[in-house]
C-alpha cells in the first residue's frame, strides 16, 4: 500500500513533468535551439492564471486557453523577430541568446510580480481510493496535463501543420524544397512551445505555488525529461516525464526528499553518455 | 594594431589593476580583484570554449568545487597556499576524469551535460551536510590583517593567477595543442581523420579550463571567508563567463581579457545606476552582443572603422 501511494504520486507528478517538458522538447527537436526561456514562460503562464483568478475570479480551467493564446503570440513574435535571425548558428550562440532573453523576462516578472509565492487555491478536497490518498486538485492537474499533451500529439500526428513541423524536424532542406516555409514553421513551433509552457504554468498554478525562483528548477526538469525520454517527440516527453516522476517519487521515499533531484540529474548524465537518444529516441539527433 | 602594441596595452592594464590600492579607495580595489578573478575564469573557459569551440557551461561547477576543495583542507589545518594547490589539483583531476566521459558528446548534448554538471555538484555538496555544512555554508579561516591589507593581498593573488593563466594561454596558442584545438573547432571529423588525437586534446583543453577555475575558487573562498552552495555554484556565473569571452573574442589570446574588463565595467555602471533592472540589462547586453558583435570586440577592424568615419565626415556634400 505504501509503495502504491508512492507510485501514484510519481505518476501524477510525471504527467505534470511531461506537460512541462513537451514544448521544450519540440523546440529543441525542430529548431535545434535549447530554449533557456522555457522556465520563465511557464512561470509567466502561472502568473497570468493566478492574476486572472485573483483579480477577476476567473476559474483557472477557463483561463487556461486564454493564457495559452497569449503565450503563443509572445512565442511566435519572439521567434519571428529575434531567434529566427540566428537559428542556424552553433549552440553557443542560440543558447546564450535565449538565456539573455530569459534574464530580461525574469527581471521584469520579478519587478512586477515580486518573488513572493502565490497559488490558486481551489480547495476541492481529497479522494481516498482504497488507501491511496490524492488531493483532487492534483488529480485535475494530472488530467489536464495529459489532455493537453494528448491534444498536441493529435495535432502533430494528423494535422497538415503537424506534419509540416515533423517534416522540418526530419530534414529542413528537403522540407524547404517541398514548399514548406521553414521560417514560418519555426515561428509556429516556438509559439506552440510557448503555448504548452503557458498551459503547463496554468496547471502548475493550481497545484504548486508560483514564484520566479522556480524558473531554473522547471528548466532543469525540462532538460532531464527530454534527455530521458528522447528528443522532439511528444511520446518521448511523456515517457521521460513519467519515468522521472516515478523515479523522483521513489528516490524521495527511500533516500529522503533532498536527494530526489540529484537522482534525476545523475540519471540524465548517465543516459546522456550511454544512450543520448533517450529511451524512445531515434538515431541521428545527437 | 600590431601584436606588440596589444601586449604593451595588456601590461599597462595589469599595472593599472595592480596599482589600484595606491590611488583609489577600497571599493575600486574590490572591483579590481573581481576583474582579475573573472579574467582568469574567462581565460580558462577560452581553452575549451574558444580554442576547441565546445559550448561548455560548467565553469561554476569547477569554481564551486574549487571553493570547497580549498576550504575543507584549510579547516583541517592545511596552510592556505598549499590548500589552493590541492584544490587546483583536485579540480583538474576531476575534470580530466569527467572529460573522458562527457567530451564524447557534441553540440547541444554537451551543453546540456555541462549545465547539468553544475546542478549535480551543487546538489551533492548541499546534501552532504556533515562534510560541507550543507545549505548553512562553511566558514573559511580568515587572513589576518585589516580590510585594506587583506584586499591588497588578494588583489596580488588574483592578478598572479590571471597572469599564470594568461601565460598558459600564450603557450597553448603557439603549441601543437593550440593548433590541434583550432582544428577541432573548425571540423572535428576532419581533424580526427588527418591524425589529430581529438579525444586527448579535448581532455587537455577541458582540464586546463577547469583547474584554474579551481584555483580561483579556492582563493575566492579564502578572500570572502564564507562559502555556501548557492553562491559558489551560480548559474549566472556559468553563463556570464562564456558571454565575457564572446564579448572580447573567443579563441584569441587577449579577447577574454578585453571581454571580462568591458563586461564588468559595464555591469558595475548598471548596478550603480539601475539596481532593479540589472539582470534585464545583462540580458540586453547579451542580445546586442549576439546580433551586433558576433566576433567580439577584438574582431572589429578599428582602423577601418575610424577611416570610414573620417571619410564620411570630410566628404564634401555628404550631409545636406
Amino acid at each position: 500500500m505504501f509503495h502504491l501511494q508512492t507510485l501514484v504520486n510519481g505518476v501524477v507528478l510525471g504527467a505534470l513533468y511531461a506537460c512541462l517538458a513537451v514544448g521544450f522538447s519540440l523546440v529543441w527537436g525542430v529548431l535545434n535551439v535549447i530554449n533557456m526561456l522555457h522556465g520563465s514562460l511557464i512561470i509567466l503562464g502561472g502568473y497570468l492564471t493566478f492574476f486572472a483568478w485573483h483579480s477577476f475570479g476567473v476559474n483557472p480551467i477557463i483561463a487556461l486557453p486564454g493564457v495559452a493564446l497569449v503565450l503563443y503570440i509572445i512565442g511566435y513574435l519572439t521567434q519571428f523577430l529575434v531567434i529566427n535571425r540566428i537559428v542556424n548558428q552553433p549552440v553557443l550562440t542560440t543558447l546564450t541568446l535565449t538565456f539573455g532573453l530569459d534574464l530580461i523576462l525574469y527581471n521584469f516578472m520579478t519587478v512586477y510580480y515580486t518573488a513572493t509565492p502565490v497559488r490558486v487555491t481551489l480547495d476541492l478536497g481529497v479522494v481516498d481510493f482504497g488507501g491511496v490518498v490524492m488531493p483532487i486538485d492534483r488529480l485535475l492537474g494530472m488530467v489536464l496535463a495529459l489532455v493537453l499533451t494528448g491534444i498536441l500529439y493529435l495535432v502533430m500526428r494528423s494535422s497538415r501543420l503537424g506534419r509540416a513541423i515533423v517534416a522540418v524536424r526530419m530534414d529542413r532542406t528537403a522540407a524547404k524544397l517541398m514548399g514548406i516555409r521553414v521560417h514560418r514553421i519555426y515561428a509556429i513551433t516556438y509559439g506552440i512551445g510557448a503555448l504548452m509552457a503557458g498551459a503547463a504554468g496554468a496547471v502548475f498554478a493550481m497545484v504548486y505555488p508560483v514564484t520566479t525562483n522556480l524558473t531554473g528548477a522547471f528548466l532543469g526538469k525540462a532538460f532531464v525529461v527530454c534527455v530521458i525520454g528522447g528528443l522532439g517527440s511528444v511520446l518521448g516527453a511523456l515517457v521521460g516525464g513519467l519515468v522521472l516522476g516515478v523515479i523522483e517519487s521513489f528516490a524521495g521515499q527511500f533516500f529522503g526528499p533532498q536527494h530526489a533531484l540529484t537522482v534525476g540529474f545523475l540519471l540524465m548524465l548517465v543516459l546522456l553518455v550511454v544512450k543520448p537518444t533517450g529511451l524512445t529516441g531515434i538515431k541521428g539527433f545527437e | 594594431m600590431p601584436q606588440s602594441l596589444r601586449y604593451v596595452l595588456f601590461a599597462a592594464w595589469v599595472l593599472a589593476l595592480a596599482s589600484t590600492p595606491l590611488w583609489a579607495e577600497n571599493y575600486v580595489v574590490r572591483l579590481a580583484i573581481v576583474i582579475a578573478m573573472y579574467t582568469a575564469l574567462t581565460l580558462s573557459w577560452n581553452f575549451i570554449g574558444g580554442f576547441a569551440g565546445y559550448p561548455s557551461f560548467s565553469t561554476a561547477a569547477f569554481f564551486g568545487l574549487g571553493c570547497y576543495a580549498g576550504a575543507l583542507p584549510q579547516n583541517a589545518g592545511v596552510p592556505m597556499v598549499l590548500a589552493w594547490a590541492l584544490a587546483t589539483l583536485f579540480v583538474g583531476m576531476f575534470a580530466a576524469l569527467l572529460g573522458i566521459i562527457i567530451l564524447r558528446l557534441r553540440g547541444h548534448y554537451f551543453a546540456i551535460a555541462s549545465f547539468a554538471l553544475v546542478e549535480v555538484v551543487r546538489l551533492v555538496i548541499s546534501s552532504w551536510g556533515n562534510l560541507t555544512g550543507g545549505g548553512d555554508g562553511l566558514n573559511v579561516p580568515l587572513v589576518s590583517g585589516g580590510p585594506s591589507a587583506v584586499a591588497q593581498t588578494f588583489l596580488g593573488v588574483m592578478i598572479a593567477i590571471m597572469l599564470i593563466v594568461f601565460a598558459v594561454t600564450i603557450l597553448v596558442d603557439r603549441s601543437r595543442l593550440g593548433f590541434g584545438l583550432s582544428c577541432i573547432q573548425q571540423n572535428e571529423d576532419a581533424a580526427d581523420m588527418v591524425g589529430v588525437d581529438t579525444t586527448r586534446y579535448k581532455v587537455y583543453a577541458y582540464t586546463l579550463s577547469a583547474m584554474f577555475c579551481g584555483t580561483v575558487g579556492a582563493a575566492y573562498a579564502s578572500w570572502t571567508g564564507y562559502i555556501d552552495p548557492s553562491d559558489s555554484f551560480s548559474i549566472i556565473m556559468t553563463v556570464k563567463v562564456p558571454v565575457m569571452c564572446l564579448l572580447g573574442g573567443a579563441g584569441t589570446v587577449l579577447g577574454p581579457v578585453v571581454g571580462a574588463a568591458a563586461f564588468l565595467l559595464l555591469e558595475e555602471f548598471f548596478w550603480a545606476n539601475f539596481l532593479e533592472y540589472n539582470r534585464a540589462i545583462l540580458g540586453a547586453i547579451i542580445v546586442v552582443l549576439i546580433f551586433f558583435l558576433p566576433g567580439g570586440l577584438l574582431r572589429i577592424s578599428y582602423s577601418d572603422l575610424l577611416s570610414r568615419t573620417v571619410r564620411r565626415s570630410t566628404q564634401p556634400g555628404a550631409t545636406p
